[in-house]
């Protein structure tokens, strides 16, 4: 309880909570853990949005036919039902192949203006059961102009562009972590160097090198609580922005090239997490920085 | 006036004060007695970074209960004999024991304990301005670990007993040079130190809180204290018993043992 009571405010032997370096701190380590759970936020949001699209295209398959062969449609939907892992193949009327591509050609369509090709949706179970290379050797035998696409080639580039976005976000929050740090390393020397006749008193008296780092790591751990709630709160806030951005009609246009921010509750604690962490790194770099300082003494 | 009753003393300790006083009258043989030797130095030699020796081939011995004057001209190398003993600096050479420990293979993370058998009062004093003269003279207990209602009524009766009843709470800077000297002696004190080391104590004050000053030396060493002060007061000296330690030059020129005018 004492030891509590230390951290939430108690007497200091040396009078470290007016230094000008400490007053700072907190706005630093609050920048810091802003930008670290914006950058972790959107890691996660990445992460989620990959996952749902690679779950989407799971065991999902195309077959694309030259139209104007009903017979053939029919033997080649034969071999696909007959194909060990497959559990439904449709052939997609004309009606539905015209809205696929409405997105790009525009509603309103007659689907006797086009000639297009014939689609089969080829849904698998997804396990061991299915043998892509005999199906794409089986339809080759009964059908050479079909073409089967299993969707990787549109969807590997955008998995791509989401793990470097991923790899870019954990960057961020690794040099966001080694700045804040440094900062707390300066702020400490400057502390040690201001203090530096009351620490020859207190070393001289008898006192261990951990006895003058408490006072330190205490006094870092402080700033950098205050500092983190600060910056988690505006991060939540931000958060909170994007989310409901993301559901009002009048900014949904703006939002729709985002990925969705609806975290999992791992992803709430990974956030939350980032208040006792920036009290941690302050707490350890202070104490090392004191205890490697205090080793030059006699 | 008695001091005030040791904080936290022991029943260990409590012999070992008596050992000390009976341990008094032999300090005259120090030279012989090594095992008595509370602080020894052999062929030591002191220089800052790569500078000239401030001190060269000291060879002395202090017994338990002994006191002693160190005396010398300015830059004689008082204070650094004093900050050896008091393990500020290390020696660049020779050998120091204190307490019974070799400095050379003693552990950096032993050192603590040794010096919290010493007691210092610093030339400048050295008190902390932001801790109340309470809290100042508290400091060592608190780096031993001691806290409470205990410590803290112990600590106002050694400050009543230098005289500062009535400043418990005050600042250094709101304080006189003379009343923050009796801080920084009762800091020196409190933890009831084996040895005292105090540079230039009487610096600051006149004859007559001079004398006082000494005479508070003298009741502690009667306690079993081992004193040493570096002064240049030669009237001073000539009034109190003391072995005399006289530095010339960085090198330990004359040990005697001299009677005092006052007893």
């Amino acid at each position: 309880m004492s030891g509590l009571r230390r951290i939430l405010g108690g007497p200091l032997d040396l009078p470290l909570e007016r230094d000008g370096s400490g007053r700072f701190l907190p706005w630093i380590v609050a920048l810091m853990v802003y930008i670290a759970a914006l950058a972790l936020a959107g890691m996660m949001a990445l992460h989620g949005a990959a996952e749902r699209w690679q779950a989407a295209l799971a065991g999902t398959l195309t077959v694309e036919l030259p139209p104007g062969d009903a017979a053939r449609d029919d033997a080649v939907l034969a071999v696909l039902r007959a194909t060990p892992g497959v559990r439904r193949a449709d052939l997609l009327d004309k009606a539905a192949t015209v809205k696929l591509l409405e997105p790009w050609l525009g509603a309103g369509l007659d689907p006797g203006d086009l000639d297009l090709p014939r689609l089969i949706d080829l849904r698998t179970d997804g396990g061991a059961g299915f043998d892509e290379a005999a199906l794409a050797t089986r339809l080759a035998a009964a059908a050479p102009e079909a073409r089967l696409d299993d969707h990787h080639r549109w969807v590997d580039p955008l998995l791509r562009t989401a793990l470097a976005a991923e790899i870019l976000g954990a960057s961020i929050v690794l040099l966001v972590g080694a700045a804040a740090v440094l900062s707390i390393v300066f702020a400490t020397r400057t502390g040690l160097a201001i203090h530096q006749g009351a620490i020859e008193v207190l070393h001289l008296i008898g006192a261990r090198d951990t006895y003058i780092a408490r006072q330190f790591q205490w006094q870092a751990l402080r700033l950098g609580l205050r500092g983190g709630l600060l910056g988690l709160a505006a991060g939540g806030l931000t958060l909170a922005g994007f989310a409901a951005a993301g559901r009002s009609p009048s900014l949904a246009g703006m939002a729709a090239g985002l990925p969705r921010l609806a975290l999992t509750p791992l992803g709430w604690t990974a956030l939350a997490l980032l208040l006792p962490g920036a009290g941690l790194v302050a707490l350890v770099t202070a104490r090392v920085t004191v205890l490697r300082s205090l080793a030059r003494m006699p | 006036m008695s001091p005030p009753r040791p904080v936290a003393l022991d029943a260990p300790r409590r012999l070992c004060h008596l050992r000390l006083r009976l341990g008094h009258g032999l300090h005259v043989a120090w030279g012989r007695r090594r095992h008595l030797a509370l602080v020894r130095f052999d062929n030591v030699g002191m220089r800052y970074g790569a500078g000239r020796e401030v001190l060269r081939d000291i060879t002395m011995r202090l017994a338990p209960g002994g006191f002693y004057f160190l005396t010398g001209p300015s830059g004689a190398g008082k204070s650094s004999l004093l900050k050896l003993i008091y393990l500020a600096e290390r020696p660049s050479r020779g050998l120091i024991t204190l307490f019974g420990h070799d400095l050379a293979t003693t552990p950096r993370r032993e050192l603590p304990a040794l010096r919290r058998k010493i007691g210092v009062v610093f030339q400048d004093f050295r008190l902390i301005p932001h801790l109340s003269a309470l809290d100042n003279v508290a400091l060592p207990l608190r780096v031993a670990g001691l806290r409470g209602e205990r410590v803290r009524n112990n600590v106002a009766e050694l400050l009543r007993w230098v005289g500062l009843a009535d400043h418990l709470d005050a600042r250094p800077a709101t304080l006189s040079g003379g009343q923050q000297q009796r801080v920084a002696i009762a800091r020196a004190v409190v933890s009831r130190p084996s040895l005292l080391l105090a540079d230039e104590p009487t610096g600051n004050v006149d004859e007559r809180g001079a004398e006082r000053l000494l005479r508070l030396f003298v009741e502690l060493n009667r306690q079993g204290t081992t004193i040493v002060i570096a002064t240049h007061s030669e009237s001073l000296i000539r009034r109190f018993p003391h072995t005399r330690l006289h530095l010339e030059g960085g090198e330990l020129t004359t040990t005697m043992q001299l009677q005092a005018e006052y007893q």
